[in-house]
């Protein structure tokens, strides 16, 4: 049993590659996105989930996994957090899981945890607040959901005494603390302390043959199908297009006080001021 | 479900073997053989040249949606009163319901919440199911996701819109996963389809760089979140009714395992810059806080907000709750004015639903000036002291 002195927390963080958010460009002539040559990065907010988890591993001896769904170059983010400190990577990698909306995803994801917890005991789910390439924020409520455990989200701070949580939740002008039992499902946004960063020396023994790196498939998580991919999933994206405003712009020229004079006069001829 | 041999028509050719992403798929006996880890995801089928394949694998049937009906506004509130959000979302539910030709309610859950009734009704519900108990006057997930999941079960609506607030954005996907309902997040644009009446959900995707529209063809109701401050108000209608139909809440003790122990106030008093009608926004031009404050005083003269970018932010000339952009809040006042911004897209995802947009910028190829209906050119420091002047001189 996990909260005896035995019996280590076990905790999953959940991670996903993304393309660098700082690197993407539009292309100026379609208006479309540049995907060509974008490096793939972890998710910032998963760095945050890494270093939550591993400041538990510090204080209380956790054993962490990290879990990551996507193409087999993904496995990359799951080297990156061996090399911060993780105990263990599971990479869930599938033709059939490309495509997946946020149930599909959950679905996936929540498989995979129901295998590690017939391998051992978990007691604490771990994830990011946002991807920042799909910026839904869906799949750590999703997950929760799945496994039917409760949620903290917006996690800024949290500690585990015995069998419960006591999480600092960041929400707009306000800072709540609450108490949740385990096991439990956070989402995090934030980390008393930075990101660790990842070890040189664990990194190259994160990327040896020997290292505690899985990949399983749909078969290995018995996730049928019909339930996990494009196939799986309940919404379609049918178009994507890039933002564009249709204003015609209207330059006011001369001195500064000419400039002002103007626009003061276009805003009132509008009623605006 | 399943996927079988027919051993008159294979020839053990081992295409299945070769297309099978598993590796479930063997040849024995030049035959074909399904192993363990087969997960009927059908790749065989369409490999196979000999229709050796058999399987009762079939497209699942589309549901027959025709009896969800309605278009429903999760209510959110807030210190006793409506969140603007959830007029926003009555405005838009309004204009949904119309095109649908179907009724718009709106889901109301707390304590003692039936006093908001009339104003729902004079904000576009035509119905009101009410949802009263002690277990559900603070928000907590399971609690509501309990009570939702239930109403939905029972009527059944077309489509569900939830504000994409923090609280919208905890309960909404809980609530996709209990009823497997497809969710859509943080919608900017709602619409409805002319050939099939389903939902265009529009949303802003890669940190503001993509749009998508997404559709849920198969599960009802329609789920999405909508941004705050994007959808216009609907006109009000000053003592309208609205049929209450009452919810009876049966908690139990699953739904209250998370407890709030203490809930503690940041900072100043909340700016809400989603209901400003005027916003002066500064960016890096600002040069630091003596810009800002003479951005406050522009702000101040035309009975606006002030708000910024997230260099501005980040700089700490400005708090977080007055960031303008794509991981800050998104605006939709009648006057947008724009100082020493360059205008990235990230910034621009925040602002462009507001109806006029003036930019000031010494750099005429400033990305702001293309989203921007009046270009300054010049210098932030000479343009705004001259309408501070102007100002005073015309009070
Ligand atoms: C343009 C576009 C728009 C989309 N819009 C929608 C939509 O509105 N609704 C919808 O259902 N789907 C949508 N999707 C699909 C969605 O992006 C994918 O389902 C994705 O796998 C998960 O969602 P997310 O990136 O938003 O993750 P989020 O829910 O934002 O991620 C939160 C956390 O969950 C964990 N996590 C997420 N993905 C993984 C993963 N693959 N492996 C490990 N951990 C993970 C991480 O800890 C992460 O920090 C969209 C996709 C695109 C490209
Ligand atoms: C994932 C992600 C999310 C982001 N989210 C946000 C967000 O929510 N909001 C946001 O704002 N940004 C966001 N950003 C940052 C964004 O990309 C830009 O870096 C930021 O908006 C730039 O701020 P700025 O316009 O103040 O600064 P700059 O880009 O440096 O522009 C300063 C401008 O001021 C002009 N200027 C200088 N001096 C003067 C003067 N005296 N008079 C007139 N003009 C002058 C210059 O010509 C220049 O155009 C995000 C970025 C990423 C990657």
């Amino acid at each position: 049993m996990p909260g005896q002195p035995d019996s280590p927390l076990c905790v999953a963080v959940l991670v996903k590659q993304v393309p660098d958010s700082a690197e993407i460009k539009m292309d100026p002539r379609t208006g479309t996105l540049i995907r060509e040559g974008v490096p793939a990065v972890m998710n910032p907010d998963d760095r945050l989930g890494l270093e939550t988890a591993l400041a538990l591993k510090d204080s209380l001896g956790a054993l962490v996994t990290a879990l990551s769904m996507g193409p087999i170059q993904a496995v990359d983010v799951l080297s990156e957090a061996l090399a911060m400190g993780a105990d263990r990577g599971v990479l869930l990698s599938d033709r059939n899981f490309a495509g997946a909306d946020t149930w599909a995803t959950s679905f996936t994801l929540g498989r995979a945890l129901e295998r590690l917890m017939s391998q051992g005991p978990l007691d604490l789910v771990i994830c990011g607040r946002q991807a920042s390439d799909g910026d839904t924020a869906q799949i750590g409520p999703q997950v929760a959901e799945h496994l039917g455990w409760p949620q903290v989200t917006y996690v800024e701070r949290l500690e585990v005494e015995g069998r419960e949580l006591r999480a600092w939740r960041r929400l707009p002008g306000l800072v709540q603390k609450v108490l949740c039992p385990l096991p439990a499902v956070v989402t995090v946004l934030a980390t008393p302390q930075a990101p660790r960063w990842p070890l040189v020396d664990r990194l190259l023994w994160a990327c040896r043959e020997a290292a505690p790196l899985e990949v399983w498939d749909a078969a290995d998580i018995e996730a049928p199908a019909a339930r996990t991919g494009l196939k799986g999933s309940l919404t379609r994206v049918v178009k994507t297009f890039s933002p564009k405003g249709q204003r015609v712009t209207q330059w006011l020229e001369g001195t500064a006080a000419e400039q002002s004079q103007a626009l003061l006069a276009e805003l009132r001829g509008h009623k605006l001021i | 479900m399943a996927i079988w041999v027919i051993a008159d028509k294979c020839t053990g050719c081992g295409l299945c073997v070769k297309a099978c992403p598993y590796g479930a798929m063997q040849v024995q006996d030049k035959l074909a053989a399904l192993g363990p880890r087969c997960t009927q995801c059908g790749a065989c089928l369409e490999a196979c040249k000999f229709e050796a394949l058999g399987s009762d694998l079939a497209d699942e049937p589309r549901p027959d949606l025709s009896g969800y009906r309605g278009v429903w506004v999760f209510c959110e509130v807030q210190d006793g009163a409506l969140a603007r959000v959830s007029l926003e979302l009555l405005g838009q539910g309004a204009r949904l319901a119309a095109e649908l030709g179907q009724t718009l309610a709106t889901v109301l859950l707390g304590e003692d919440v039936e006093g908001l009734v009339p104003e729902l009704a004079a904000q576009g519900a035509d119905r009101v199911y009410l949802a009263q108990d002690a277990g559900l006057a603070a928000y907590s997930t399971l609690a509501y996701t309990r009570v939702l999941s239930e109403l939905i079960a029972t009527h059944r609506p077309n489509i569900l819109l939830l504000g994409a607030t923090p609280l919208g954005r905890d309960l909404a996907p809980r609530l996709s996963r209990r009823l497997d309902l497809g969710l859509t997040a943080d919608c900017t644009e709602l619409a409805i389809d002319p050939v099939d009446g389903g939902l265009w959900q529009t949303r802003p995707a890669f940190g503001g760089n993509v749009m998508a529209t997404i559709v849920t063809p198969t599960a009802r109701p329609q789920m999405a979140t909508v941004r705050p401050g994007v959808m216009a108000l609907g006109p009000r209608r000053d003592g309208a009714q609205a049929e209450v139909v009452r919810h009876p809440v049966r908690l139990e003790p699953g739904d209250l395992l998370v407890r709030l122990l203490a809930s503690q106030a940041q900072g100043q008093r909340p700016v809400d810059l989603g209901a400003a009608r005027v916003i002066v926004a500064g960016g890096r031009g600002c040069g630091g806080p003596q810009g800002m404050e003479l951005l406050a005083q522009l702000a101040q003269a035309l009975g606006g907000e002030l708000g910024g970018t997230r260099v501005a932010v980040e700089e700490g000339w400005l708090g977080q709750a007055r960031q303008i952009g794509q991981t800050g809040v998104t605006v939709r006042p009648d006057l947008y004015i724009a100082c020493g911004i360059s205008g990235a897209i990230q910034h621009r995802a925040g602002c462009l639903g507001a109806r006029y947009i003036v930019a000031i910028n010494r750099d005429r190829r400033a990305p702001i000036f293309s989203v921007a209906d009046y270009a300054l050119a010049g210098d932030m420091f000479k343009i705004v002291p001259a309408m501070l002047a102007a100002l005073k001189g015309a009070a």
